[in-house]
């Protein structure tokens, strides 16, 4: 499965595309695409966000659902999704 | 230190609201973020993996405790109260908010200090020995050239759209500590034959997936020819260099193709021209921006080694952190104080915000007010009294940054990998502290002694793996993160770049290897033999056998 994942424009956070294109900041308040199709449409909805000035740079990524929990596949994605893997008793305090 | 005078404040000052205006464009939609971009760039503005990263200037290392506080106001108000220094010795910002970024720049134009050309294809900060003016072994104080260069470089029109990015970085001292073979201009102060001062002029150095050691363009040049000679060096590279492949587009790349006689050639018909012209230093103008350099006015103390020597036969602890972290002043009765920023379950480079207070607190009440950034990644504290030192070390205790590693194994360079960094391949910070936890008995690691131990999370080697003793690049092998070993290389007067050792490791595998390293050298060391001298003897074979055993020495991942 995929989802459109993005950073919003004023403070650079990630995001992910919501079933009525809103940009939560939650992986679990996305919307999952099961098809090819479903991630095409997406995408050009995501372009006029870009174009309104909400986000920068949105771009599929692969995610794998394990028991009700989303994770992308990527490490890169995931330390995308979840924060840095260091620090994570400051960055949480300091939310 | 170099203060600002009224053409600095009203530069920085108009560039800081010419950037407000550019934000506010950007988010009210008149700049597509292709066309904001360079301008955010230009401004230090990068767009990381979690928010937006600000790199803020801290120009040849030198801070007053005033910009560390102001760093430490920075990082509560804008940032998750923390920073982290580079190897080119600024400071990095995580978290911060694009419509705050104007304000940001403000409050750090006010204590003097900038984000110019901290990014983007033009001349980066330059950078130095963070013992500037200090050391025993100097002979004179680069930092006077560095401001020289920092005033003509910055916003220069012809310079402000170079192929890349171009880094300098001067050293007055024979020991090189500011990497300058490793930079795409090194600047290394030295007497010629008739005993004047001046600069030996390397380029075409620099790390990345195409590593190169400088080239000697000319070896010797009078002080009063360095800008000059530079603009020549820069002009060159503008008309020459590549601007058709990011990946070839340094300068490095240009001067090995074209070879250093013909690049020496192109710059000295290009010198020749302006030499003589407006970028001619006076005499005067030298004077001038020396006068801010100038020494401060140093007690006269008697040397306290013996009276010290009692203290530390007392306390194995802070004997321990002399011998390591403290190192000789060029006046009587002072030392140069180290303070890592390395330790188990710290992230290299990275300090808190009340640690920055502290710092500039401990810097104002023993050391004049002043701390310097090593490209290392660590802070010094440049005029300690010696019958000082106990009691400053008990403080920096007190705040766990009195570790006594430096230069040792668990000193490492390290960039932020893949935690925080677009371009990273790997996660490096979890690597370096995973080694630190590995290497937590200081007295093995004052006996291995001087060993550096660089890691990059990706090849464009912000980490300076290429030149670490031991050297850890991170990749990507089929959405695993690995770990490529490098021994040998140096970023010292004798720059070497590193030998690869092998297949490449996963995270859990390194510190062992790095272990079985150690305990190789220390097999075939001879005596007071250091880490880099004992390879160069011996080669890499031994420690391919230690590491890998002598079956799959050959399999390269």
């Amino acid at each position: 499965m995929q989802m459109i994942i993005a950073s919003r424009l004023v403070d650079g956070r990630v995001v992910f595309m919501d079933a009525e294109a809103g940009w939560p900041v939650s992986i679990d308040d996305g919307v999952l695409l099961d098809t090819e199709e479903d991630t095409e449409r997406l995408l050009v909805v995501a372009e006029k966000a870009v174009q309104n000035c909400e986000i920068v740079d949105p771009y599929p990524i692969e995610v794998v659902v394990e028991n009700g929990e989303r994770r992308p596949a990527e490490v890169r994605e995931a330390i995308r999704a979840f924060g840095p893997s260091v620090r994570t008793d400051q960055l949480v305090e300091s939310e | 230190m170099y203060r600002y005078d009224e053409f600095d404040d009203k530069l920085v000052g108009e560039r800081v609201e010419q950037f407000r205006r550019q934000v506010e464009r950007r988010l009210a939609g008149e700049l597509s973020e292709d066309q904001f971009k360079p301008l955010r760039l230009m401004n230090g503005l990068y767009m990381q993996l979690h928010a937006y990263m600000l790199r803020v200037n801290v120009p040849y290392g030198s801070l007053s405790s005033k910009q560390m506080r102001a760093f430490a106001h920075i990082a509560r108000t804008y940032d998750k109260g923390f920073g982290h220094f580079t190897t080119r010795q600024n400071i990095q910002y995580n978290w911060v908010k694009l419509e705050e970024t104007p304000d940001l720049l403000r409050e750090l134009a006010d204590v003097e200090v900038t984000a110019i050309q901290s990014s983007g294809n033009c001349v980066r900060n330059i950078t130095s020995d963070q013992y500037a003016g200090r050391a025993e072994e100097e002979l004179a104080d680069p930092r006077i050239y560095c401001e020289l260069l920092r005033q003509y470089s910055v916003l220069h029109p012809e310079f402000s759209y170079l192929p890349r990015k171009f880094k300098i970085a001067v050293t007055g001292s024979p020991t090189d500590r500011a990497a300058v073979a490793l930079h795409d201009i090194g600047l290394r102060m030295h007497r010629n034959d008739a005993g004047e001062m001046g600069f030996e002029v390397l380029v075409g150095g620099g790390q990345g997936r195409t590593p190169f050691i400088a080239h000697t363009i000319r070896e010797w040049l009078a002080p009063e020819h360095v800008l000059s000679y530079v603009e020549a060096i820069l002009r060159i590279y503008n008309i020459f260099g590549r601007r058709d492949n990011i990946n070839k587009a340094r300068i490095k790349i240009i001067v090995n193709q074209m070879g250093i006689d013909k690049y020496r050639e192109l710059v000295d018909e290009e010198w020749e021209r302006i030499r003589d012209g407006a970028l001619k230093l006076p005499q005067e103008e030298i004077d001038r921006i020396d006068a801010y350099f100038a020494p401060p006015v140093y007690e006269t103390l008697e040397d306290l080694t013996t009276e010290l020597g009692a203290l530390r036969e007392a306390d194995t602890d802070f004997d321990r952190w002399m011998g390591s972290n403290v190192i000789a002043h060029k006046i009587d009765g002072y030392s140069i104080v180290n303070i890592t920023l390395k330790a188990p379950g710290r992230v290299p480079g990275d300090i808190n915000a009340d640690d920055m207070d502290a710092i500039a607190d401990l810097a104002d009440r023993y050391s004049l007010g002043e701390i310097r950034v090593s490209h290392r990644q660590n802070l010094t504290l440049v005029d300690v009294q010696q019958r000082d030192l106990h009691t400053l070390w008990q403080e920096l205790d007190a705040l766990t940054l009195a570790t006594p590693n430096l230069g040792q194994l668990t000193d490492i360079i390290c960039c932020p990998g893949l935690d925080y960094c677009n371009l990273a391949n790997a996660r490096s910070i979890p690597l370096a502290d995973d080694i630190n936890q590995h290497f937590l008995d200081v007295d093995h690691l004052a006996l291995v002694g001087d060993l550096t131990v660089n890691i990059s999370g990706c090849m464009n080697a912000c980490g300076h793996h290429h030149v670490g003793n031991i050297g850890i690049l991170g990749v990507d092998k089929r959405g695993k993160e690995y770990f490529q070993l490098t021994l040998g290389g140096s970023s010292d007067e004798g720059a070497s770049l590193g030998d690869r050792l092998g297949r490449g490791l996963p995270q859990e595998e390194v510190p062992g290897a790095i272990e079985a390293i150690v305990d190789c050298y220390l097999e075939v060391r001879e005596d007071g033999e250091r880490f880099l001298d004992a390879y160069r003897r011996v080669g890499i074979e031994p420690f391919k056998d230690a590491v890998y055993g002598t079956a799959d020495n050959k399999e390269v991942a």
